[in-house]
């Protein structure tokens, strides 16, 4: 479903942002992304769906390659659904506007059409009383899921979520957690960067674990958790796993 | 001390100074704006664009306009608009447009230049993820602009746009060089007229007053609205 191969990317002239770095994810995978911050983990993800460019490597996404000047981003882009850290929710719309936008004017659905689809979605992730609200009114772990309810009315083939919990109060990060895992347990294609361990423990099939631009590890979730090969790998999981 | 004046000129003028003039004014003050902002709005998002060359026209655009008196403006406007027309349609002569839609493209020019600071302002202030959100979703750089950023950007910025406007609507007063009939044209006309200078320059002067006045009042509470609900 994604491929990365040999991705180099940069920062300016000096700043090497990511080094050579090569993975992929499979249809119905789960992979984490983890590594200390300014490890490059958000800007690989960022990568898969050309938010950020890549100056050298490939990256192919569903058979189709995205960093090629030819290829129609936007089309590609509305197939992948996709999580931020700060929810990115649109302020001046409602929340059940904020579900419409994409569906309408990307997706073309006509407007009872996408109601209905965001509705749903809203029920889904339990929010369903909240439509007529606006972003501010809701509580930071309420907008992360309606963030996880607009990119799923999108119909994805695959999503991504880059640190979805990381500006979240600790309280707030189970309610998102949880529809992550029943997205996983459904068989979504995804691709995860998060600090969350026991998520990665409950419902990852693959960790990644970076450091400085470079992919150090990428190893099933059993081989990841039980005996980690670097050194770098084992000091961050004992850092993050011993409180 | 008010023994040799006549302020019943005032009440004689009022309907030609307020049926005429003002709706002139208000008129061009609107349409001005109006045009103003679209445009500028334009130029913002050359300022803003990736692409150098037009980050650089509208640039220039934008010091030009800002270096000169709009005085001068509009009265090179008003002597160049009918040769530009001339040449756009390849006429014989030059095309009268008549010095109200000349004022009017020449208000549009220059306002869209200070309109635009504004708008780049504005389009700045919206934090980055949200056009990369609109982008995730699929969204068109154009789609991205009308749907996404503009709209908030608009929001922000909505009561400097206003308060521009309402120097907008001081500065339509330069039209008198072109002897147009706006409020100040035709408080000059009665006050030529009748040999009331004194009377009707400070009635002009206090109409402008309460007018800006009351306006800025009013988009300060509107600012206070706005920045509760955000």
């Amino acid at each position: 479903m994604i491929e990365i191969n040999h991705v180099n990317k940069w920062y300016g002239p000096t700043f090497q942002a990511l080094k050579d770095c090569t993975t992929k994810v499979a249809k119905g995978e789960v992979v984490v992304v983890c590594g200390p911050s300014g490890s490059g983990k958000s800007t690989l993800i960022k990568c898969v769906n050309a938010l950020e460019p890549i100056q050298e490597g490939e990256i192919i996404l569903d058979g189709i390659k995205v960093n090629d000047p030819k290829t129609d981003l936007p089309k590609l882009r509305a197939r992948v659904g996709m999580v931020f850290q700060h929810f990115e929710l649109f302020p001046h719309l409602k929340i059940i506007e904020n579900l419409c936008l994409g569906q309408e004017k990307v997706l073309g659905r006509s407007h009872d059409e996408a109601m209905a689809k965001g509705a749903k979605l809203l029920d889904r992730v339990g929010l369903k009383d909240h439509a007529n609200k606006y972003p501010a009114e809701l509580s930071g772990g309420q907008q992360q899921r309606v963030a996880i309810a607009r990119a799923l009315a999108m119909d994805p083939i695959a999503m991504l979520f880059d640190e979805p919990t990381s500006a979240l109060d600790p309280e707030m990060i189970s309610e998102v957690l949880d529809v992550m895992v029943d997205l996983a347990r459904e068989g979504m294609t995804m691709m995860v960067v998060t600090h969350e361990m026991g998520f990665a423990r409950k419902v990852a099939h693959r960790v990644i674990f970076m450091d400085q631009g470079e992919i150090v590890e990428d190893a099933q979730k059993d081989d990841f958790f039980g005996k980690p090969r670097s050194d770098r790998a084992q000091k961050f999981l004992s850092k993050i796993l011993s409180h | 001390m008010f023994a040799n004046f006549d302020f019943d000129v005032i009440r004689r003028s009022l309907g030609y100074l307020f049926l005429d003039g003002m709706a002139f004014t208000l008129t061009l003050t609107g349409l001005s704006a109006l045009g103003g902002i679209i445009f500028g709005t334009l130029i913002a998002l050359m300022r803003l664009s990736g692409f150098k060359v037009l980050g650089r026209i509208a640039g220039l655009y934008v010091d030009f306009m800002r270096s000169l008196p709009l005085v001068l403006v509009i009265f090179w406007f008003y002597f160049l608009v009918p040769y530009v027309g001339q040449w756009l349609t390849g006429a014989s002569r030059p095309i009268s447009v008549g010095a109200f839609t000349s004022a009017l493209v020449t208000f549009i020019m220059f306002e869209a230049a200070y309109f635009s600071e504004i708008m780049r302002a504005g389009i700045q202030s919206i934090s980055k993820g949200q056009p990369a959100a609109a982008n995730a979703l699929g969204m068109t750089y154009a789609q991205t602009m009308r749907y996404v950023v503009l709209p908030q950007a608009f929001r922000n910025m909505l009561p400097v746009l206003l308060t521009q406007t309402i120097v907008l609507f001081q500065d339509t007063s330069l039209v008198y060089v072109l002897s147009m009939p706006d409020f100040l044209g035709a408080a000059s006309k009665v006050a030529q007229r009748d040999g009331r200078l004194v009377e009707m320059y400070l009635f002009a002067a206090v109409v402008y007053f309460t007018i800006s006045c009351a306006a800025s009042f009013g988009v300060r509470r509107l600012q206070a609205r706005i920045s509760i609900v955000r």
